[in-house]
């Protein structure tokens, strides 16, 4: 008989701050960020890795934390959407999904902004294949899209303004 | 006249909240004490239940268990009637059929706890076709497996056949298609002693759950309270199901006296919650030489599931819509929603609508052919006319110009060119291997708001409250879902009252606060409602103005000081109203005819289309959406909507395939019931004719359902041309098209 699992603590870093927390290592870091952490702007749409609605990322990456185990999360760099804004100021892409449209009943909107984050990371003038590419692994059932693509184009924009 | 805030894209009054990861859905609030629940549903599609085991090594004696000897009022879900229990008692009538409810503080040892109880039932014999519940191989619901039928009769059907030089038949099928919002169902409850019953969840009409609950616990009015949370998309999906999940939260947390969360995971929603009614559409066409319609009868059938719900108003709409925006002197519509043994099939964005526009569109390309004329002629010499009269009777007072909205529709996506252009080069025999393209279009119409004397019925209301610092609160059971209602209302406010928005408050929609603006459905929050909120707002300037605190030409902060001043003079500053039925509109329910809805959207919508002749994988490279809704509250708003549509739309088409066995839906994951992603959508351009509608507010009519008519038959229409199948079935999957082509090869 397997000794049945005992939870563990986990140190990472999210959002900038340190943070560590003790869960079961394969409790889903989606729940653990939602319950332990109470960021709960991350959110659930499958629990199956298709809907990319807990979009995070990690390292660098970006993921679903439905299909992370918590134990991964150990020593890593986490960012989450209660991550973007500045104080007040809100990140280009989050202003552009208000005055675009790119957010309608919003539940998607957390990880598909952490998408089109990680994205520009990659691509900072992304073209139109990059860009639905790079969101094709974030379903959006109010939108058909078309006013999330432009909000990233409009990011874009006024990153190019300012430089 | 100029105005300022209406016909703007005012940013989204919540989108801060929502970009920013803080706005408050349900599974994102906890109450302290709170226990998870789950529900125990039904094995088999039908059938008598014999015994409840609960089994495994688990401590049962920790978990709240509810059944049906727990509901204190009556067990149903009471909506248009009754018939519908909360939870099954000695027989089941469709699979996932709620039986048993646990809740337990630990949401892990909850899900053991659900597997482990064993429901014995003694199968009896069920039906899973509207074919047999039509022959009635069993009847499984009332005398005749028959929820609901209607029988439309325009001019003489019967004698115009005679006169006909063609007549073209054909029958049409639609499939079930599944809302799937991203956020899944969900509701908390807490019941005590001083508050009574109180629910908080995702779901579109608070006052249809709040029917619910009274009846289901006995209690009056005052006794239960539904507050909407943040609502993650909703579709229709959150019409009438939510009212099963409050009532099942609310038994355990009454039976636990704990704060209960209920929150369906993404199979659970898919298996056990609505969809849209899958369909069967008989059409029998005559036709003069020249190409006019002279008769069409029409057989309308939808399957509706194991109970009533909402489908004898789905049927309505989709009888009333099956003629379309056309001109014949004849019509007759018979048409029914039947019984089967699979979960209740629900609301769903378009209701009854696309399904009959389906088929009448890709039967009117049919229609062309056989005549000889060009889809595009054949509409044309038939489209209806101001002055003329639908098929229900009702005649179209309004101004309307579909050759006009058809001709531009035509222009933008290229059609004429397209369409020769195609045609020519797909006859090409090299092109056999290869790609096939092809251009399609529909023309349809969507009446907004209840249907006939519906509205009337509901009687909506709307109050509006300026408090002494100018603020303005708008008090509405409207719910926002992500269509907008918070933000077009500010708008429609804010323009009466000559106000900027962010002076204009929404206020969240609970019971206990709100009046009944009856449900979020039907294309009717912007028209009907948004209607009242203009109406108030003139009523707020009436008392202003009526003690002299207010003058022409007045400034925010004017408003802002009359409101201080009336406050402190007269108290509260408060304006009602309840919804007026204009005089001219009149509705026979026994004859079923007269005037449908209040206005109607117009459209035309081209799809352009590829397909690979060896894998029969469609591509829609190209999707023009025109259309007439009245005046424009919110550009990006709108487009926004039409364009979500129009994507739903393209998975009604061609991908969103439910698989049934025995009732069940077997593909209940968003890996095998596959949606369309940013890959596999072309660019959805969308184009407005605004023509300002007397009775909407600024001119509005509604537009929420209206993309998910034509979509599907423009396609359909597209792939025929593309390809020379004469696709009746949606949706065409590549496997399914790919099997018409081989068929149609050999």
């Amino acid at each position: 008989m397997p000794e049945p699992a005992r939870k563990i603590r986990v140190s990472c870093v999210v959002n900038g701050a340190a943070a560590s927390f003790e869960a079961y290592p394969m409790a889903r870091l989606l729940d653990v960020l939602r319950e332990e952490l109470q960021l709960t702007g991350t959110k659930e749409g499958c629990g199956e890795g298709e809907c990319g609605a807990c979009s995070i990322e990690m390292d660098g990456q970006l993921v679903n934390s439905c299909l992370v185990p918590a134990l991964q999360a150990e020593g890593a760099r986490i960012r989450t959407i209660e991550g973007l804004a500045m104080g007040d100021t809100l990140h280009a892409l989050q202003q552009a999904f208000i005055t675009q449209g790119g957010a309608q009943c919003g539940i998607c909107t957390p990880g598909m902004i952490l998408a089109a984050v990680n994205l520009l990371a990659q691509h900072p003038q992304p073209d139109d294949a990059q860009i639905r590419a790079g969101l094709s692994g974030n379903l959006c059932r109010c939108t058909g899209y078309m006013k999330i693509f432009e909000s990233v184009v409009a990011a874009v924009r006024q990153a190019e303004s300012r430089a | 006249m100029e105005m300022r805030v209406i016909g703007k894209s005012v940013p989204r009054k919540e989108g801060r909240e929502k970009v920013t990861g803080r706005a408050r859905y349900v599974d994102d609030l906890s109450f302290p004490g709170m226990l998870h629940g789950v529900t125990v549903r039904s094995p088999a599609a039908r059938g008598r239940i014999r015994a409840i085991h609960f089994e495994g090594e688990l401590p049962w004696h920790e978990f709240t268990v509810v059944t049906a000897k727990d509901i204190p009022g009556k067990n149903c879900i009471a909506l248009l009637i009754e018939d519908q229990p909360c939870l099954a008692v000695e027989f089941v009538n469709h699979p996932e059929e709620a039986i048993v409810l646990l809740a337990h503080p630990d949401k892990y040892l909850l899900e053991e706890a659900r597997r482990c109880v064993r429901i014995e039932i003694e199968p009896l014999r069920a039906v899973f076709s509207i074919e047999d519940s039509m022959a009635r191989k069993e009847i499984i619901w009332g005398q005749d497996n028959i929820f609901k039928s209607f029988d439309v009769e325009k001019g003489d059907v019967d004698r115009a056949w005679s006169g006909a030089e063609f007549v073209v038949e054909g029958v049409y099928e639609t499939g079930a298609q599944e809302q799937l919002y991203i956020e899944p169902q969900g509701m908390i409850a807490q019941v005590n002693e001083a508050e009574g019953v109180t629910v908080w969840g995702s779901l579109q009409c608070p006052h249809y759950v709040h029917k619910a609950l009274m009846i289901l616990f006995g209690l009056p009015r005052e006794r239960i309270r539904v507050v909407q949370t943040e609502t993650g998309g909703g579709f229709g999906g959150k019409e009438e199901y939510p009212s099963m999940i409050a009532a099942h939260a609310a038994l355990l947390a009454r039976k636990s006296g704990r704060p209960v969360k209920i929150i369906y995971d993404r199979a659970e929603d898919m298996v056990a919650t609505t969809k849209r009614h899958p369909s069967r559409t008989r059409h029998a066409t005559a036709v003069t030489r020249d190409g006019k319609l002279l008769a069409m009868d029409i057989d309308f059938t939808v399957d509706g599931g194991a109970y009533e719900t909402l489908s004898p108003v789905v049927l309505s709409r989709g009888t009333i819509h099956a003629a379309g925006p056309y001109a014949c002197a004849n019509v007759r519509i018979r048409s029914r929603a039947v019984a089967t043994n699979a979960p209740p099939h629900g609301a769903f964005r378009g209701f009854g609508a696309p399904q009959s526009v389906f088929a009448l569109e890709r039967h009117f390309d049919r229609v062309a052919e056989i005549v000889g004329i060009t889809p595009a002629e054949f509409r044309r010499r038939n489209f209806i006319r101001q002055g003329q009269t639908l098929a229900v009777g009702q005649v179209v007072k309004e101004k309307v110009d579909m050759n006009g909205l058809m001709e531009r529709a035509f222009e933008l996506s290229g059609y004429y060119a397209k369409r020769n252009l195609f045609t020519e080069t797909n006859s090409d025999s090299s092109a056999r291997a290869g790609t096939k393209r092809g251009i399609g279009f529909a023309s349809f119409l969507h009446g907004a708001g209840f249907t006939g004397s519906g509205e009337e019925y509901l009687a909506s209301e709307v109050a509006m409250e300026a408090t002494a610092d100018g603020t303005v609160h708008i008090l509405a059971g409207s719910t926002e879902m992500g269509q907008g209602t918070n933000t077009i209302f500010a708008q429609i406010a804010a323009e009466a009252l000559r106000l900027d928005c962010e002076q204009i408050r929404i206020v969240q929609p609970d019971t206990a606060y709100v009046p009944n603006s009856g449900p979020t459905v039907a294309s009717r929050t912007a028209m009907i409602v948004g209607k009242l909120v203009e109406t108030a707002a003139a009523g707020l300037l009436q008392l202003l103005r009526e003690r002299g605190l207010l003058r022409d030409g007045y400034s925010a902060a004017d408003f802002s000081r009359a409101c201080c001043l009336y406050v402190a003079k007269h108290g509260a500053l408060k304006s009602f109203v309840k919804y007026d039925h204009p005089r001219d509109l009149h509705w026979d329910d026994q004859k079923y005819s007269g005037d449908a809805y209040g206005a109607y959207a117009w459209a035309v919508y081209v799809a352009e289309v590829s397909v690979d002749a060896r894998t029969a994988e469609v591509r829609v490279n190209d999707f023009v959406a025109v259309q007439e809704v009245g005046k424009v509250i919110n550009p990006v708003l709108a487009a926004g909507q039409i364009e979500g549509g129009v994507a739903q739309g393209i998975g009604f088409a061609l991908y969103e395939n439910v698989v049934w066995q025995e009732g069940r839906m077997v593909n209940a994951q968003m890996t095998n019931y596959v949606m369309p992603t940013a890959m596999d959508l072309p660019a959805i351009r969308v184009y407005f004719e605004e023509i300002p509608y007397g009775r909407g507010p600024a001119g509005a009519k509604g537009i929420g359902e209206l993309p998910l008519d034509g979509t599907a038959p423009a396609i359909a229409n597209a792939i025929a041309h593309a390809t020379g199948v004469d696709v009746r079935r949606i949706p065409i999957t590549a496997e399914s098209l790919l099997e018409m082509l081989e068929a149609a090869h050999a």
